[in-house]
């Protein structure tokens, strides 16, 4: 196991730069995720620490050396692809076994090696099936299995659950958690799913057209999104965005009408975008902020989402789930102020 | 009771008797769509019968075109396995062909997986130059050929039957499409797992187009079982003549032995047919997506 840093890491494809100048530092036995919308440079990033694409200018060092112009055999390092990548004319066994190929421990010890992590994904008595026999979630398995047995220095995980459905992501993403926790080992995981990163990750890295957004831990992300960009990604439904202006006195006129004391220092006339999570707003709750007419309701259960119309679009609430106001019905939605966030109206930075 | 049979019986009726005046264009199209697919069955097994019926008549009877012999004979087999000159051209075509067949399967995938797996300067250009030469005829390729083989002392020679087929563009484009079925991700992954790009090649992706394979095995070692007009050229003793050249020897200058040609093709028809069923279960169980999502 090792620790990962990546400094000032540029990717160009021809004459176009999908990856600007990204820093970070993964801790030995971390487990990060990457998480950000198509495009935004997550898996491009991990192929870049894997080896599987050159890197245009910066550095990658794995366990304090610079990896950069190794071959991936020799990174030290092991992933788990989308596609499993399992080869479908071998056994599960030879496919966990594979990665052990080139490896110079004696034969009863490879097996034993097999067999130990086998008994840990509860493969055992799959070893000596071909993966058209397998279910999905199984395949996912041996694909793990093939990195584990290597016993690599850093974990890659590139989007491995998005082809399985609901219900096994939820138990194959705790597996994957229950097994870091066992193991110890160092991980990045690549994912789309902003709910994957915040229920895995010990830090969450957000990307966006190949910039980092925020590092930080799953609840630092929530409560304190570094801009409007990841305040709206994390968090279903996205947080509602009313745009305003600072007067006197620290208060927020909103362009969706009404006007909020904020107690927080703010410079005057400054415009402003006011983010209030759909989860901290209520119907007559805290300080007022919005009135308008519930012109959707989605039941949920314990809780109903309204959502109410505005001059600037529909604000999503949460109501409760028994007694929801009716659709039509006027509301006024208020939210506690400490549960609110000021972002820069230009910039997208976080204010307050 | 009554009540409850009449309407079993009711819908039945009802459908039968729409299924009547509503089907017939359907039935029709079959019917044509029968029609053609029983002649081209026959226009396929013709030739097949008609060499057989040949290779079972006398030298009298092979120009009448009764499909029955009259008189059928296992003479002309027995005068064809009993000359001695038929099992060499045997001999040889089987090993050109074998030997024909494994390079060209080898070469072939090589290359397709070279320019299909690798990014490198000039890839596409590589790739366009091979693919051309298929529009360039054998029949224009014969003399280069001829005075290559002739320069190299290959005339003659097992060598020199041979080289021409040892790698095709066909084969090239054919494993070139069939690897890009192959998704990256398991190169990629045999990549971290350790191999080199020729261990990849042998372990990972040939075993996924096993059917592309098989596919191409059976085209060339037909393509090299048949060929006539090269080998008849690099040929000149008759120890070194394949068998299309050796049977097509049979008779003299003023007559042609077809009932001998026709036993000899029938015979030659076997190692064709042995190699079919050999292959012909890899091209039907195709593999590739297994390993994937599912």
């Amino acid at each position: 196991m090792a620790n990962l840093v990546i400094r000032d890491l540029v990717k160009t494809y021809d004459k176009t730069e999908v990856l600007h100048s990204i820093n970070l530092e993964v801790e030995d036995g971390e487990f990060v995720v990457f998480v950000g919308p198509s495009g935004c440079g997550k898996s491009t990033t991990l192929r870049l620490v894997a080896g599987l694409e050159e890197v245009t200018s910066g550095s990658i060092e794995i366990a304090g050396r610079v990896v950069n112009n190794l071959e991936p055999k020799d990174r030290d390092i092991a992933m788990v692809f989308q596609n499993y990548a399992i080869y479908p004319h071998m056994t599960v066994r030879k496919n966990i076994g594979f990665g052990l190929r080139s490896s110079k421990a004696p034969k009863p010890e490879k097996e034993r090696r097999i067999e130990s992590v086998a008994e840990l994904l509860g493969m055992t008595e799959y070893l000596d099936r071909k993966p058209s026999q397998l279910s999905g979630g199984q395949r996912q398995r041996v694909a793990i299995g093939r990195a584990m047995v290597r016993d690599p220095a850093v974990f890659l995980f590139d989007e491995p659950l998005s082809n399985l459905d609901a219900q096994l992501r939820t138990q194959m993403r705790l597996e994957i958690k229950k097994l870091h926790q066992r193991v110890g080992s160092t991980i990045v995981f690549v994912t789309h799913d902003q709910v994957e990163a915040m229920t895995m990750a010990d830090r969450i890295v957000i990307m966006k057209d190949g910039h980092i957004q925020q590092v930080g831990t799953p609840s630092e992300v929530y409560h304190q999104p570094a801009n409007t960009f990841v305040a709206q990604f994390i968090g279903a439904p996205s947080m509602n965005m009313l745009p305003g202006r600072v007067t006197d006195g620290g208060r927020i006129d909103l362009s969706t009408g009404g006007s909020l004391g904020f107690g927080r220092d703010l410079p005057e006339g400054r415009e402003v975008i006011l983010g209030i999570r759909p989860e901290d707003l209520h119907p007559g709750q805290g300080s007022a902020v919005i009135e308008g007419a519930v012109n959707v309701r989605e039941p949920l259960g314990h809780e109903t989402l309204i959502y109410v119309g505005t001059s600037s679009g529909d604000v999503i609430a949460k109501a409760d789930g028994r007694t929801p106001p009716a659709v039509g019905e006027i509301v006024r939605l208020g939210a506690a102020t400490e549960t609110m966030h000021v972002f820069d109206a230009q910039t997208g930075e976080a204010l307050a | 009771m009554a009540a409850i049979d009449d309407t079993r019986i009711k819908p039945s009726s009802e459908v039968l008797l729409k299924s009547g005046p509503s089907r017939p264009p359907r039935n029709m199209g079959q019917v044509l769509r029968f029609l053609l697919l029983f002649a081209g069955g026959i226009l396929m097994v013709m030739p097949i019968a008609f060499m057989i019926s040949t290779s079972l008549k006398w030298p009298h009877e092979v120009y009448n075109l009764n499909f029955i012999p009259e008189e059928p004979t296992l003479e002309n087999y027995t005068y064809v396995l009993e000359d001695g000159r038929f099992y060499w051209w045997f001999l040889n075509s089987i090993i050109i062909a074998v030997i024909t067949t494994v390079c060209s399967v080898f070469f072939d995938s090589l290359v397709g997986y070279t320019l299909c797996k690798f990014r490198f300067p000039g890839r596409y250009l590589v790739f366009i130059a091979i693919l051309s030469t298929l529009m360039i005829p054998t029949e224009m390729l014969v003399i280069p050929w001829y005075l290559m083989s002739q320069q190299f002392g290959w005339l003659d020679t097992y060598w020199g039957i041979m080289f021409p087929g040892l790698m095709t563009a066909f084969g090239t484009f054919l494993m070139k499409q069939f690897f890009e079925t192959v998704p990256d991700d398991f190169i990629e992954a045999a990549r971290i797992d350790g191999l080199n790009e020729l261990q990849i090649w042998w372990t990972v992706a040939m075993p996924l187009v096993r059917p592309a394979l098989a596919a191409l095995a059976i085209f060339v070692f037909l393509g090299n079982w048949t060929a006539f007009i090269w080998p008849l050229i690099v040929t000149n003793s008759v120890e070194m003549y394949t068998l299309p050249v050796g049977l097509s020897s049979f008779g003299d200058e003023a007559d042609v032995a077809w009932e001998l040609i026709m036993t000899g093709a029938a015979i030659s028809t076997i190692p064709t047919l042995i190699v079919f069923l050999i292959f012909q279960r890899f091209i039907i169980r195709g593999v590739v997506m297994a390993g994937l999502k599912g």
